[in-house]
């Protein structure tokens, strides 16, 4: 199946184009947050507090990695599933999120967030930690680093392979 | 009396810890490869074959086949004929998961309260099941479990009117519920009978079976695999973006129940289906 290759910085503009069921090889910086450090940044937007990475054009990886052995960059890496990031997406979404990252279908909440702001929900393959992580170039704990797992990291990525989940228009490829 | 040191169960759930996280059963990775194949959907086979790769690198380099290593699930079957020395088994079994996600770079997913939600950063306690049986030997069973499939298991108590029907329906029910969010292609363990409590420990036993095991009584056997049929049409897919391959396998185990009832309980789990076992 053929594959389109973008590259950081994410923008709006340059989402605009893809189309649910793409293959996507995204390079560049994304950073990562799952349950918890998305309950702690949302609760830092609402005591008025900065978020631990600026959210305009930011892609954010629902992933919680295993340690990364000697020589690596990071350890297993796959999606975890995203409905239990619906709660929270939205106000990133209004806030400059672009894309995401995890496994799973959205709720409307969420996709309506989607097409307000010209975003992009993508899948990673659900289980293929091992293959993910031969993406992932570098990672750094930037945040909130006692959540252990679920610590916000930077990642560098370089090819990461993802699939067009949900466009900008809010086609949905979980109900084809 | 037969006497077996509780470091060597210690030991052998330390080394099959890391194994089973880095080596798929030999069963589940036949039945993923022979799926590819018979796969009709371009983008189900494309990704059947990225997972296959998964599995090539994970063994390879011994990189995690997927980052939820899971909650540590250990069954031991206990031959009665064997005294236990060296310290306490429960002990012994939480030590050798300790060390084994430290040293295996297995991720830490247990947290040690429910709602207050902190981390205990060296994935214990594990879930630990014993059955007596008879014997002279030990049977250590780990089977780590994540919960991106777990949270889409369900249970029901449903009157002995609901039949046979009612039971598959319900079964149906789950998997189309689940949709894409437990990594399909999945793989079902089921109960049926017993008890609230023992209905769903039967279902989880049920993942530990070889895929292709199929069941001793004919009727549940046939009950498999029209299950597995009906599952696959329900077209879901790798992921749940369609496809031939929605489930990999299922099986049913049973027990006796009361006459006012019918449990029933699925137990999901996804193609990362992890599980190993060694006799002491």
């Amino acid at each position: 199946m053929e594959e389109i290759r973008l590259t950081a910085p994410f923008t709006r503009e340059q989402f605009a184009s893809l189309r649910a069921g793409d293959n996507v090889l995204l390079s560049g910086v994304i950073y990562t947050a799952r349950d918890a450090a998305h309950k702690r940044i949302v609760e830092a937007i609402a005591a008025g507090e900065e978020p631990p990475f600026p959210l305009q054009d930011a892609v954010i990886y629902y992933v919680g990695p295993t340690p990364a052995r000697e020589g690596h960059a990071i350890g297993s890496a796959g999606p975890t599933t995203s409905y239990r990031m619906d709660a929270y997406a939205p106000t990133l979404l209004d806030l400059g999120e672009t894309g995401m990252i995890g496994k799973g279908p959205r709720n409307e909440a969420v996709k309506a967030a989607i097409v307000r702001n010209g975003a992009v929900y993508f899948a990673a393959i659900g289980g293929a930690g091992a293959l993910i992580s031969k993406s992932i170039k570098e990672a750094e704990v930037i945040a909130y680093d006692d959540l252990g797992a679920e610590a916000v990291r930077r990642l560098v990525v370089e090819d990461m392979p993802v699939i067009v989940a949900i466009d900008s228009q809010g086609n949905d490829l979980y109900e084809r | 009396m037969r006497e077996l040191d509780v470091t060597k169960i210690r030991d052998a759930v330390c080394t099959m810890v890391q194994e089973v996280n880095y080596d798929l059963p030999a069963d589940v990775l036949c039945v993923i490869k022979c799926a590819k194949g018979c796969e009709r959907n371009e983008r189900a086979a494309y990704i059947l074959d990225k997972i296959e790769e998964n599995i090539r690198i994970a063994g390879e380099e011994h990189i995690p086949l997927c980052q939820d290593t899971g909650l540590a699930c250990v069954f031991l079957e206990i031959g009665q004929e064997v005294a236990l020395t060296g310290g306490y088994l429960y002990d012994a079994v939480n030590e050798g998961v300790r060390r084994g996600y430290t040293e295996g770079y297995l991720r830490k997913s247990v947290v040690a309260d429910p709602l207050r939600r902190v981390n205990t950063k060296d994935n214990t306690p594990a879930r630990i099941h014993v059955d007596i049986v008879p014997g002279d030997q030990v049977k250590v069973t780990v089977a780590p479990k994540g919960f991106g499939s777990e949270n889409m298991s369900r249970i029901a108590m449903f009157p002995p009117s609901a039949g046979e029907e009612g039971v598959k329906n319900f079964i149906l029910e789950t998997v189309r519920l689940a949709g894409g969010n437990p990594c399909p292609p999945i793989v079902l363990g089921i109960g049926i009978g017993g008890t609230f409590d023992s209905v769903a420990l039967l279902a989880k036993k049920a993942l530990l079976l070889p895929i292709d095991h199929q069941n001793e009584d004919p009727y549940y056997a046939a009950m498999e695999e029209e299950l597995l049929a009906k599952i696959n049409a329900l077209g879901i897919g790798p992921q749940g973006f369609g496809g031939d391959t929605t489930a990999l396998g299922l099986n049913i185990l049973t027990a006796p129940t009361h006459i006012a009832g019918l449990p029933v309980a699925v137990n999901v789990n996804c193609h990362v289906s992890r599980h190993k076992e060694v006799i002491l």
